[in-house]
């Protein structure tokens, strides 16, 4: 084949001459993953703040008045929209992705390496286009995450002016860049890939961002288009959501559009949405059980057909949000029969990652800890999952805090102990020191115990009936007195959650210096990222030559081997079969 | 490898793929084209997202049928005979005609820009029998979908016009060639899609 991927030519055309080039205008896709992950990091640590706003608002409303209910509004839509958008989003695919898919596809960098630099900067433009909502007049808007018409533009909602129009145009340029970043990430995995290294050798982290990104390039349109629609209604006066309406005694120029036309296109991103989160996550915990079980992950292909499958199906459970907008009971029963099909994928990568666990050799250091903490995580928040699929459970529970407890553990809590799994596990490469384990450790439990302190209880308030969305609950007939005393102990659960995530940064900033030197592949992993001449790897990632592969990325303790790992980049056979006996590998390499 | 067997191939088998010279890729392809071949798949769930919302919008009552502009028609002419000329100077390329190749090239663009002036007018021409954007849904959509089609003919010439710059300097025509290859492909996709939408908007 004459042609020669970008990835795989001279590099002089971009290498970095100065610390402007180095550092700020790189397109070297380690220091771009890094800006990508440190700004996610930062507008993520402005959400936790609002959490913490809502949290004190809604346990102590009688002592602390820090919000009035305007604020709180805009405190949810603003926490929810950042924690999922602009953190999650961000971090797994700006983050992870561009820092592990060159690593792990064993090529020098991403094939559009401008591209990738010009996406952290459009990137880095929507969040600064969001938060200066937090700055203009009537504040950022505060019509909950779902921005559903036609609240978002009536008056009377916070920010009905100008802060959800900068939110529309934020998301626009998100959506730019998201879909310049994606359009990289796709295209390398697909064409550069190392030699020898099939779709099939690929660590599932590869697979699970790469199905992510294609959903995001998927589903996003869908919130594009009804960003568009909506700024057409809100600045030129269409009618495409906005029924005729009136608002605060006036009648409102708006006749005869669809406000659930709204709901169908923002739920065809959203449901998606939830996925473009959750797989690349999947694939990260797998890669970190499987190197800290010392086992190969089980039922490999299982796993990628699962996580494609997953994806597929994303795309056509969108109306179960919506089941309290009500629908013709026969969507609602299609809706409500795929939501419970794709359980089936979801719970088979459950039971295959429980099985890596088996008879695994496991070493229980802090990114192990917190992957563990995932499954019980994803477990948990996944079965109420099934409860909310089910149309008539849903709607009683669809307005409590059983529908906050439910996407919080399956979606914030879950997810984010992935990211701290994964970012104990890749710190050492990305800096060449190891992260302090006792701190670590009490990261870890400080937050595993506290996050169900938290939600555990949400579940039980929600059962008894206790709305979401309110900013006070004042008193009623069905809920106790003790209901508040349990929401107030949420409070200090969440705000010691919160605190205690400083142990993480304290952490992050003393092993920068201070940690223990990590040398190249301290896990004693197998893919290829812990291969790399030096760590932290150098532009070019890999010397004079690229890497060649030879098997997948999960020969762990096989027998025979003198060590419990074989590198993708050994060459030979050694005698593996399908039956990976674990003892036996054990016992040979204690006689040895 | 082909796909298929690359994709139940059993990895923990060990068995050495036959290694190529180079890296492993799924399509033996350009990686730029693989990547413009994406965006058009993007661009493709755009529009069709837009035309659902169109005839769900049309279901709702105050729907008010538009007459379409019969300026469109020349438009659409123009916009054929621009990706004709993209193909023609794909066509040189291919054969070395550097200073044919340019000069197709050139017109192709100035075409595709004389396509979006038009649809200016046309707008103008609306809004002079007073239907603005916001008079009914049907004159709305009409805005959004050829303001939608529109600006993505405008990215579209802003990579023309960087090519078209590296025409002008000293580059030799094989490194122009790709460029000239996806500006071909993509204004086939434009056009496909432009008489599609042309097609949904008759249908009031």
């Amino acid at each position: 084949m004459a042609y020669v991927p970008i990835a795989d030519q001279d590099h002089e055309l971009h290498d970095p001459h100065s610390f402007v080039t180095k550092y700020i205008w790189s397109q070297d896709h380690k220091v771009i993953a890094i800006q990508y992950g440190g700004t996610a990091i930062l507008v993520g640590l402005v959400a936790l703040v609002l959490s913490a706003l809502m949290r004190l608002q809604l346990g102590f409303p009688d002592t602390f008045s820090l919000i009035d209910p305007s604020a709180y509004y805009q405190a949810v839509t603003m926490h929810g929209m950042i924690m999922v958008v602009y953190l999650l989003t961000a971090l797994f695919l700006g983050g992870f992705g561009n820092y592990l898919i060159p690593l792990m596809c064993g090529t020098r960098d991403m094939v559009f390496p401008f591209l990738n630099m010009l996406s952290f900067w459009v990137y880095l433009l929507s969040v600064l286009i969001l938060m200066s909502s937090f700055f203009v007049t009537g504040g950022p808007t505060g019509a909950g995450w779902t921005l559903y018409p036609p609240q978002t533009i009536t008056p009377g909602t916070p920010g009905h002016d100008t802060g959800i129009l900068l939110m529309l145009i934020s998301l626009g340029v998100f959506i730019i860049a998201f879909t310049m970043g994606g359009l990289n990430y796709v295209t390398t995995i697909l064409q550069a890939r190392a030699r020898g290294l099939t779709m099939m050798r690929l660590p599932l982290s590869v697979w699970g961002i790469l199905v992510a990104t294609v959903l995001g390039l998927f589903a996003f349109p869908a919130l594009l288009v009804s960003a568009i629609m909506m700024t057409f209604d809100l600045t030129l006066g269409t009618s495409f959501f906005m029924p005729a309406i009136m608002a605060a005694g006036e009648q409102m120029d708006y006749n005869g559009g669809s406000p659930i036309l709204f709901q169908h296109l923002f739920w065809f991103f959203g449901h998606p949405e939830v996925y473009i989160v959750a797989l690349p996550a999947f694939g990260l915990v797998s890669d970190v059980l499987s190197t800290h079980a010392r086992k190969n992950i089980f039922g490999y292909r299982m796993m990628v057909w699962a996580i494609i499958s997953i994806g597929g199906l994303s795309f056509i459970v969108w109306a179960h949000h919506m089941y309290v907008s009500g629908m013709n009971p026969y969507f609602g029963f299609f809706f409500a029969t795929t939501t419970l099909i794709i359980a089936v994928p979801t719970a088979m990568k459950v039971y295959n990652w429980v099985l890596t666990l088996w008879e695994g050799d496991i070493r229980l250091n802090t990114p192990m800890l917190f992957a563990i903490g995932f499954v019980f995580t994803f477990v948990h928040g996944g079965l109420t999952g099934l409860f909310l699929g089910n149309v008539v459970i849903d709607l009683p529970l669809s307005d409590t805090y059983f529908v906050v407890a439910h996407f919080h553990m399956v979606m914030g809590v879950s997810p984010v102990l992935v990211l701290f799994a994964s970012l104990y596990h890749w710190f050492p490469k990305v800096t060449g020191r190891m992260m302090n384990e006792t701190l670590g450790k009490l990261h870890f439990w400080c937050t595993f115990l506290g996050t169900y302190a938290i939600y555990l209880p949400m579940h039980y308030l929600g059962f008894l009936g206790v709305p979401r969305r309110y900013y006070a609950m004042g008193s009623t007939d069905f809920i106790p007195e003790s209901a508040q005393a349990l929401n107030a102990n949420i409070t200090i659960a969440a705000i010691f959650v919160g605190v205690v995530q400083i142990l993480f940064f304290i952490n992050v900033f003393w092993s920068l210096r201070n940690g223990k030197p990590a040398g190249n592949n301290p896990w004693g992993a197998n893919s290829l990222e812990w291969q790399t001449p030096d760590t932290p790897p150098k532009h070019g990632n890999w010397g004079p030559e690229l890497p060649v592969v030879h098997r997948w990325a999960y020969d762990y303790s096989v027998p025979g081997y003198p060590q419990d790992f074989i590198p993708q980049n050994v060459a030979g056979d050694f005698g593996v079969s399908e039956d990976h006996d674990h003892d036996v590998a054990k016992e040979e390499q204690s006689g040895a | 490898m082909s796909l298929y067997k690359n994709v139940t191939s059993k990895p923990w088998e060990y068995s050495s793929p036959t290694l190529g010279s180079g890296p492993e890729s799924a399509f033996d392809t350009p990686s730029e084209r693989i990547a413009l071949t994406l965006f058009l798949v993007v661009v493709s769930v755009i529009f069709s997202l837009l035309t659902v919302t169109y005839y769900l919008r049309m279901d709702l009552g105050d729907w008010v049928p538009l007459t379409d502009p019969g300026l469109l028609w020349l438009n659409t002419a123009l916009l054929i005979a621009s990706s004709v000329l993209f193909q023609l100077a794909r066509n040189a390329s291919q054969t070395d005609r550097r200073q044919q190749t340019r000069t197709l090239f050139l017109a192709a663009g100035v075409l595709a820009i004389s396509f979006v002036i038009g649809q200016i007018v046309v707008w103008q021409q609306l809004a002079a029998t007073g239907l603005g954007v916001a008079s009914n849904p049907a004159s709305a959509f009409f805005y959004l979908l050829t303001g939608m089609h529109a600006a993505h003919i405008l990215g579209g010439l802003w990579v023309w016009s960087k090519t078209l710059l590296r025409f002008f300097g000293d580059n030799e025509l094989q490194d122009l060639r790709l460029s000239v290859s996806l500006c071909t492909t993509y204004w086939h996709f434009l056009l496909v899609l432009w008489v599609f939408i042309f097609a949904v908007l008759t249908n009031t």
